[in-house]
């Protein structure tokens, strides 16, 4: 029974979400998976008996609610679990408390900066702004702006309109927005380094930009549209780490009739007369099926399992030059018990918040130099997060786990490849970053799991260890994305689709591509739509 | 300035566990219950709901009145009183009831403990004494004791409960069954506990004399402290509750006694809870008038809803149209759930309008100015939330 009506590549959240709402209308549908594991990048393993890594992605924003509330994720097993501040530190001993009252927050920021606390709101309105609009196109397929069909010059219509009714001056805004960079954009706001420095982290991570460089106020904003329960820029966790919603929508989606296979690595999709028509997994075996879709980032896709001369002109060397840059590391932290950090009280949920441990701008900036010249910096962006502080599940009681993300760390080194021993000196480079806020630190080390983006790639299959499946600027937003006229999830082969990251709306665990593809696969074949608007009405 | 207070006679009463609660409100943000100074919320509410559903949190529940009823007719005049049949209360059990007027319509909600063959205790959101001297009058060998304020009660719910208050030395806590109540030595006095709550998750509610609630709450926060332990108040209750299906006194239903208007106030059968009634035994309060409500269907039915959207439907007035032809109930209760991520609500709906369409209208301000929604509604028939650990025996340590 190797015959399917759907065939999806890769068990990544999105590539489970887009076979749950394959399978919820009624299609035949298996995923195939490479790991024994499923997951993807939205993973929990248990790397040390009594710990459990969220290893790759570790906090969760972007998963939409409506396919959240419509595949029934909570009854499947999810709780997304709100946490609260955070502490940004400086180069020097300076602390900035994120508090979540809003009332202590903006004194904290006074204590800082008066002028700053009042710009705050300021920045806040615009970011929920600029936010809303971009909300509004996530569960939208984007309008091909080549097409003189009815349905995209319907959207670009319906996209005008929502654009238009923000004013003028936003219209110009707006697009100064995308093109500037986190640095310029925090300059109007702010004049104090520790605030911009703890505004500007999400314009850096997951990017191979600086925070300097134009497309980076992009990034930031990508990182803060998200919500949690309605509270837009809120992260939370998954009770169980980040795999616990892979496992939920996996749950859903056998529940609805889907099939998983797992140690089934895809050796190269099938194509007959221009049309995708199977695929041959690493062990030999064939499975057919009238759709495959690849839950693949787009340079992966075309480049390593459709074979050249399947291809349409031109399409691999798109595939080739897409840009889907490494940037970034993980070091998970097994602890024997709470670290404690200079100049922070001992204030039980500001303890058990997030902590940024790079004070300003130049600081990241100096980190990303490095990256340019292939190597990682002796001072490296680092943003924590102590997730067993809120997730019983994750660690022994008293016990912790931590999650630190590293910006920057070279795909390759300019002095040869990437070695386990050159792994754990960029490990220990982090450690005695942390241990610099934290005396004591490294004595609480149990286990720690350092990956790079060598050992992203190789384990999860993120080209190069991208986090969002190829760079989210302007060239490779919207209709744009994965390239230029194939914006809509169908592939330039007949029958294959993509439902990854490098299709709209790009990274993040949002569902939102799978749920997307997944739409416009119903579409072609005339099947009526499984598919759930956005929850939000127009917030 | 003199020492004395002179506005002591107006300020309210402060539970036992007040001097710890107090340290730990650091919004001071606090409301009332029964004249108590009672914590609205202590940090934050979605925090504090979170604990409930992921940690542990406790919620104090000294304000609930108590009340403690024995004498060898103590069964006989409950079983006069509530719906529900006492006969099939065991020892060292807890029951949820109401009990009705002769209309049969609530006048509260509440559980009834059974502690001897001789001596039960009645816990109820509103004060009670009046309608129980009334229920006992008749009966010979009955002695009401409003317990309120000298048995402090301290609810502790969350999946990581059960696994605190092992670490507690509560041994054998573990083999409590929903609805058991069992009892621990505490400091030379007996800590009562029962696997009781009001949030549809796991958790417990511990009783203990007023003098040593403080001992009681700090030997638990020692325990808890490495799972998350937190006081919640009453917004984050008012959400568990909400999601777990249970109604709340003065939102949900009008108790009978309060009602001004001419049946405003319910029958149980309105409220969905006609399992309450046990016609199988001889005459309680309100038997008779309950057959006929029985006989001729509930005119109006509280009823879950799943409403489209995420606009909490808070005091919305229900239609049955998109274009509000009919008006047919109202929303006593609204909430947008974050552990199921729906739109849930309580309505108070006429019940021949059930089966047709249901509208929510609602409203929402964005910065200030006012929208409105119509927003379709699907009943739900079990309760939102029903995590399989709150039934779990033994439960699991997370």
């Amino acid at each position: 029974m190797n015959r399917y009506d759907a065939i999806v590549i890769g068990a990544g959240h999105n590539g489970l979400t887009n076979a749950a709402y394959l399978a919820k209308a009624g299609l035949k549908v298996v995923v195939v998976e490479k790991n024994d594991y499923i997951g993807g990048a939205a993973v929990s393993r248990e790397l040390h008996e009594g710990w459990t890594y969220s290893s790759c992605s570790y906090v969760c924003s972007m998963m939409r609610q409506a396919i959240h509330r419509d595949l029934d994720l909570g009854r499947h097993g999810l709780i997304l679990v709100p946490y609260l501040g955070t502490v940004n530190f400086g180069d020097g001993d300076e602390r900035l408390f994120a508090y979540h009252d809003e009332q202590a927050a903006y004194l904290e920021l006074k204590r800082h900066s008066p002028h700053d606390a009042d710009a705050m709101y300021r920045f806040q309105a615009d970011l929920t702004r600029y936010s809303q609009l971009i909300r509004k196109t996530l569960m939208r397929t984007p309008p091909d702006p080549a097409s003189m069909r009815v349905r995209d010059i319907r959207e670009f219509i319906w996209l005008a309109k929502k654009f238009w009714a923000l004013g003028e001056q936003e219209v110009y805004e707006y697009i100064r927005f995308f093109t500037i960079s986190a640095a310029d954009f925090l300059e109007d706001y702010f004049e104090n380094d520790l605030i911009k420095a703890a505004m500007a982290s999400p314009g850096i991570i997951g990017t191979a930009l600086g925070v300097y460089s134009p497309g980076s106020a992009y990034i930031l904003l990508h990182h803060v549209m998200g919500d949690v329960d309605g509270s837009i820029g809120a992260w939370g966790l998954a009770r169980g780490g980040m795999g616990a919603i892979s496992q939920a929508i996996a749950n859903a989606m056998l529940e609805h009739g889907g099939e998983l296979r797992t140690q089934a690595g895809v050796e190269r999709v099938i194509v007959k007369n221009g049309k995708a028509c199977g695929v041959v997994l690493e062990n030999g075996d064939e499975l057919s099926a009238n759709i495959v879709v690849s839950n693949l980032d787009a340079k992966r896709t075309f480049t390593k399992i459709i074979d050249k001369d399947d291809l349409p002109e031109g399409i691999y060397e798109r595939a080739r030059n897409f840009k889907i840059r490494g940037s970034s590391g993980k070091v998970n932290i097994a602890l024997s018990g709470m670290p404690t950090f200079t100049g922070v009280p001992d204030n039980r949920y500001i303890n058990r918040g997030g902590q940024g441990f790079t004070g300003t701008l130049e600081t990241m900036e100096r980190a990303y130099d490095c990256w340019k010249r292939g190597r990682w910096s002796d001072d490296p962006f680092v943003e924590s997060v102590i997730p067993s502080a809120w997730d019983p599940t994750v660690a022994p009681p008293g016990q912790h786990w931590m999650s630190n993300f590293i910006q920057y760390c070279p795909p390759q080194l300019t002095d040869g490849p990437w070695t386990p021993e050159k792994r754990d000196a960029f490990g220990q480079t982090v450690i005695d970053k942390i241990e610099r806020y934290s005396p004591g630190f490294k004595d609480l080390i149990v286990h720690m799991e350092v990956r790079t983006p060598h050992e992203i790639e190789n384990e999860i299959g993120l080209t190069e260890g991208n986090i969002f499946q190829g760079e989210l600027t302007i060239d490779q937003l919207f209709f744009n994305r994965p390239f230029p006229g194939y914006g809509q999830y169908r592939m330039p082969l007949k029958n294959l689709y993509m439902c990854g990251s490098s299709t709209h709306p790009g990274g993040g665990v949002s569902a939102v591509c799978g749920a997307n593809a997944a739409r416009e696969i119903l579409l072609d074949l005339k099947r009526p739509n499984s598919v759930p608007e956005d929850d939000f009405y127009d917030e | 300035m003199s020492n004395v207070d002179r506005y002591a006679g107006e300020r309210l009463k402060l539970t036992p566990f007040y001097p710890r609660e107090q340290e730990l409100n650091i919004r001071d943000a606090w409301s009332s219950w029964n004249g108590y100074l009672f914590a609205d919320y202590y940090y934050d509410t979605e925090y504090e709901y979170f604990c409930i559903r992921n940690q542990c949190g406790t919620y104090d529940i000294c304000p609930m009145q108590k009340y403690e009823i024995s004498g060898k007719d103590a069964e006989a005049m409950l079983n006069r009183m509530i719906t529900r049949d006492m006969g099939k209360l065991g020892m060292n059990r807890v029951m949820y009831t109401v009990w009705c007027t002769d209309e049969g319509r609530v006048i509260d909600d509440g559980t009834v403990f059974k502690l001897a063959e001789d001596r039960f205790m009645l816990t109820c959101g509103s004060p009670c004494t009046a309608w129980l001297r009334k229920s006992a009058y008749g009966f010979g060998d009955v002695t009401i004791t409003d317990v309120s304020d000298t048995l402090a009660g301290l609810s502790f719910q969350g999946p990581t409960t059960c696994a605190v208050l092992k670490k507690m030395g509560l041994e054998g806590i573990e083999n409590a069954k929903a609805f058991d109540i069992m009892y621990f030595p505490f400091q030379g006095e007996t800590l009562m506990v029962s696997r009781t709550g009001f949030t549809g998750d796991l958790g417990y509610e511990l009783w203990i004399p007023s003098e040593l609630a403080l001992d009681l709450w700090d030997a638990l926060y020692a325990a808890g402290e490495d799972y998350g332990i937190q006081p919640y108040g009453e917004a984050a209750t008012d959400m568990a509750r909400l999601e777990a299906g249970f109604i709340m006194p003065y939102v949900d239903f009008t108790e009978a006694l309060k009602t001004v208007y001419f049946e405003h106030d319910q029958t149980p059968f309105e409220l969905q809870l006609g399992w309450l009634v046990d016609f199988n035994k001889p005459n309680f309060s309100g038997r008779a008038a309950l057959l006929e409500h029985k006989q001729r269907g509930p005119k109006w039915t509280l009823t879950r809803l799943n409403i489209e959207g995420n606009w909490p439907a808070e005091d919305a007035i229900m239609y049955d149209s998109k274009g509000c032809k009919t008006e047919i109930g109202y929303v006593t209760s609204a909430l947008w759930s974050p552990t199921i991520k729906s739109n849930i609500a309580l309505a108070m709906i006429r019940s021949e309008y059930l089966n047709g369409e249901l509208w929510a209208e609602i409203y929402r301000a964005k910065d200030l100015r006012q929208y409105r929604r119509m927003a379709r509604a699907t009943i739900v028939k079990k309760p939102f939330f029903t995590p399989a650990r709150a039934r779990a025996t033994p439960p699991a340590d997370f």
